[in-house]
C-alpha cells in the first residue's frame, strides 16, 4: 500500500512534467504542424540561464521568472529566424531542422556552460512531508511542481478561451488563409504561439532540473517521454496532452517502481508504438480538443 | 494606397479597369473593366469558363493581374493581397466557406468581427491584460450580426453540425461582422433551395443601405433580382454591361449565354408547372 501510494505520487508529479512538455509540442503542432524537437534543448538553456543567475547569488525567483522570460523570447527568435523559412514548406523540411537545431543547441551550450555535470537548486524542501509517523513521498518541491503546471494551464486556458488574442491565434492555426483574409495577422501570432509554447517548455525544463543535475542534454530523455505523451494525448489536443502527460507519468513510474527502472525508456517506446499501432490519432483528439 | 475606414469618396467604391489576366498563355481575362457604385449591388454572370472565378480572385487579391489596375474609393491598389482586404474594408466570402470547423459560430464570427485585428506578435503580447476586453466587444459585434441573419441560436453550436444553407449563413455573418464597405459574394445561392435564395436576395438587398456588394453567380433569378448592374463575361470578355432589364434584351448576351439559360429555365418552369 504505502509503495503503491509512492509510486502514484512520484507518478503525478513527474506526469505533471510531462504534461506541460507535452502541452508545449502540441501548442506548436497545432498552429506550425510541426514537432518541435528542439524544444528539448531550448528549455536546457533557459535552465541555464537560471541557474547562471542563481550561482551568482541572486534569489532562485528571479532566475525562475528569467529563465520564463528568456524562454519566452527564444521561442520568438527560433520561430521568426528558423521556422519562418520552411512553414509550408514539405513537412520533412520542418522536422529535419528541428533535429538539427536539437543537435546544433545541445553542442554550443556545452562549449558555452561546459558539459560537466552541475546541480540545480530548489525553492522547496526535498523531504517528504510527515503524516503521523509515515514520511510521505510528496516533498514541497512537487507540490510546487503541480501546482504550478496547473497555473500555468488555467493561464493558457483563459487566454485561449477568453481573450481576443486567443480567439485569433486559434484562427490561425486552425485555417491561416482564411484568417489572413478576415485581417489576422498570422505571422504575429505563430510566433507568439511559439514564444507562449517555449514558456511552457522551459517551465517544465527548471522543474525537472530542481534538485537534480543539470548538463547540456540533461531534457533529452524529456523530449521522448513529452512526445509518447502528446501522441498518446492526440497531438491535436491541449487536454489530450495533459492526460497523456499524467498517464505516461503515473505508467513510467508503476514500471520503474515495481518492474525496475532501467525499463523506463523501453516502457515509454511500447507505448508509443501501441499508441500508433491502435489509435494513431491518440486517444482524446477532436472530440476533446474541440473544447478548448 | 489605404484609404480612410470610412471614405468620403463620391465615386465608386471599387473600380477595376483594362484587367488583363493569361494563364501560360490562355486569356483568362482581357481589357475587363468594372465598377462597383456605394449602396449598389453588382453582379458578374457568364458561362462556365467565361472567367468569372478569376475576376473574383483578382478582386480579392488571389490573382494579380497582368495588366490593368485596382481603385478602391479613388486610391490605387497596388499588388493587393488577400491579407489587405480587411484593413481596406473589405469582406469576402469563400465558395467552400472555409469555416473554423473547431470553434463554435459565435467564435467564427467573431473573429470576422475584428476589422483592426491588426495585433502582431508584440501588441498581442502588450494586449492581452486588456484582450478579454476587447473579446467582450468582439462578442457584442457578432452577436448582433448573429441576430440580424436569424442565426442567434446556432451561436454555440459548431459548424460542422449545421445543414449547410446555415453554415452559408454562418460564412455570410463572418463577412459581415467587419462592417465591410465593399462586400464580395462568391457564388452566394449556390446549394441553396428556392426559398433559401429569395431570402438571400432579400438579405442582400437590406445590406445595400450600409455597403456596396459585388457578386459573381449564375443563377439567373437572383442576379435579376437583386444586382443594380450587371455585367457578363464571355470568353474572359465583358460582353453587355447594364441593368438587368438592358442585359436581359442584350441580343449578345441572349446569344452566348441567356439562350441557353434561358431555353433550361422555361424547360423547368413547364415542368414544375409554375
Amino acid at each position: 500500500m504505502q509503495q503503491l501510494l509512492t509510486t502514484s505520487l512520484a507518478g503525478l508529479t513527474l506526469g505533471m512534467v510531462y504534461a506541460a512538455f507535452a502541452l508545449a509540442l502540441v501548442l506548436i503542432w497545432r498552429s506550425t504542424r510541426i514537432v518541435n524537437f528542439a524544444q528539448a534543448p531550448m528549455a536546457m538553456i533557459t535552465t541555464y540561464i537560471a541557474l547562471l543567475i542563481v550561482d551568482a547569488g541572486i534569489p532562485y525567483w528571479i532566475g525562475f521568472v528569467a529563465a520564463l522570460l528568456s524562454g519566452l523570447v527564444l521561442g520568438a527568435i527560433i520561430e521568426r529566424v528558423f521556422i519562418r523559412p520552411v512553414e509550408g514548406k514539405p513537412e520533412m523540411n520542418a522536422i529535419i531542422l528541428t533535429l538539427g537545431l536539437f543537435v546544433v543547441i545541445n553542442a554550443v551550450a556545452a562549449i558555452v556552460f561546459g558539459s560537466h555535470y552541475r546541480s540545480f537548486p530548489v525553492p522547496f524542501g526535498l523531504r517528504g512531508f510527515e503524516v503521523g509517523d509515515v514520511t510521505v513521498a510528496l516533498t514541497g518541491f512537487d507540490v510546487f511542481s503541480i501546482c504550478s503546471v496547473v497555473v500555468v494551464m488555467m493561464l493558457l486556458l483563459a487566454l485561449f478561451r477568453y481573450t481576443d488574442v486567443g480567439l485569433k491565434m486559434r484562427a490561425s492555426a486552425f485555417n491561416q488563409e482564411v484568417s489572413r483574409m478576415l485581417g489576422v495577422k498570422v505571422t504575429g501570432m505563430l510566433t507568439l504561439g511559439w514564444a507562449l509554447a517555449a514558456v511552457v517548455g522551459s517551465l517544465s525544463g527548471l522543474l525537472i532540473a530542481g534538485g537534480d543535475l543539470v548538463y547540456p542534454s540533461y531534457m533529452d530523455s524529456v523530449v521522448v517521454y513529452g512526445f509518447v505523451a502528446a501522441v498518446l494525448g492526440g497531438l491535436d489536443s491541449p487536454v489530450g496532452a495533459v492526460i497523456g502527460g499524467l498517464l505516461l507519468g503515473l505508467g513510467l513510474s508503476v514500471v520503474s517502481g515495481y518492474v525496475g527502472s532501467e525499463l523506463v525508456p523501453l516502457a515509454a517506446l511500447s507505448i508509443l508504438i501501441v499508441v500508433l499501432l491502435v489509435r494513431p490519432s491518440g486517444l482524446f483528439s477532436h472530440a476533446t480538443a474541440r473544447r478548448v | 494606397m489605404t484609404p480612410p475606414a470610412r471614405s468620403n469618396h463620391a465615386g465608386p467604391v471599387f473600380e477595376m479597369s483594362d484587367v488583363a489576366v493569361s494563364f501560360g498563355g490562355i486569356h483568362a481575362l482581357s481589357d475587363v473593366s468594372l465598377a462597383v457604385a456605394p449602396n449598389h449591388v453588382l453582379g458578374v454572370i457568364g458561362p462556365n469558363g467565361a472567367g468569372k472565378t478569376t475576376l473574383f480572385n483578382v478582386a480579392c487579391g488571389f490573382v494579380q493581374p497582368n495588366t490593368g489596375t485596382l481603385h478602391r474609393s479613388g486610391a490605387l491598389l497596388t499588388r493587393l493581397q488577400p491579407h489587405q482586404l480587411a484593413g481596406l474594408g473589405i469582406s469576402r466570402t469563400l465558395q467552400g466557406l472555409g469555416l473554423f470547423d473547431r470553434m463554435t459560430v459565435l467564435e467564427n464570427v467573431m473573429v470576422g468581427a475584428d476589422r483592426h485585428a491588426g495585433a502582431g506578435f508584440f501588441s498581442g503580447l502588450l494586449g492581452l491584460p486588456q484582450s478579454s476586453k476587447e473579446e467582450a466587444a468582439l462578442r457584442g459585434r457578432a452577436t448582433a450580426v448573429l441576430n440580424e441573419l436569424h442565426i442567434e441560436q446556432y451561436a454555440a453550436r459548431f459548424p460542422a453540425s449545421l445543414p449547410y444553407p446555415i453554415r452559408k449563413r454562418v460564412a455570410l455573418a463572418r463577412a459581415l461582422a467587419s462592417e465591410p464597405e465593399l462586400l464580395l459574394l462568391d457564388e452566394p445561392a449556390s446549394g441553396l433551395s428556392s426559398d433559401e435564395m429569395s431570402e438571400l436576395g432579400e438579405l442582400i438587398r437590406g445590406l445595400v443601405d450600409r455597403m456596396a456588394v459585388m457578386l459573381v453567380e449564375h443563377h439567373m433569378d437572383l442576379v435579376m433580382s437583386v444586382c443594380d448592374h450587371i455585367v457578363v463575361l464571355d470568353f474572359g470578355r465583358v460582353i453587355a454591361s447594364g441593368g438587368p432589364n438592358e442585359i436581359r434584351e442584350n441580343p449578345a448576351v441572349l446569344a452566348a449565354y441567356l439562350g441557353n439559360e434561358v431555353d433550361d429555365e422555361s424547360a423547368r418552369l413547364a415542368r414544375t408547372g409554375s
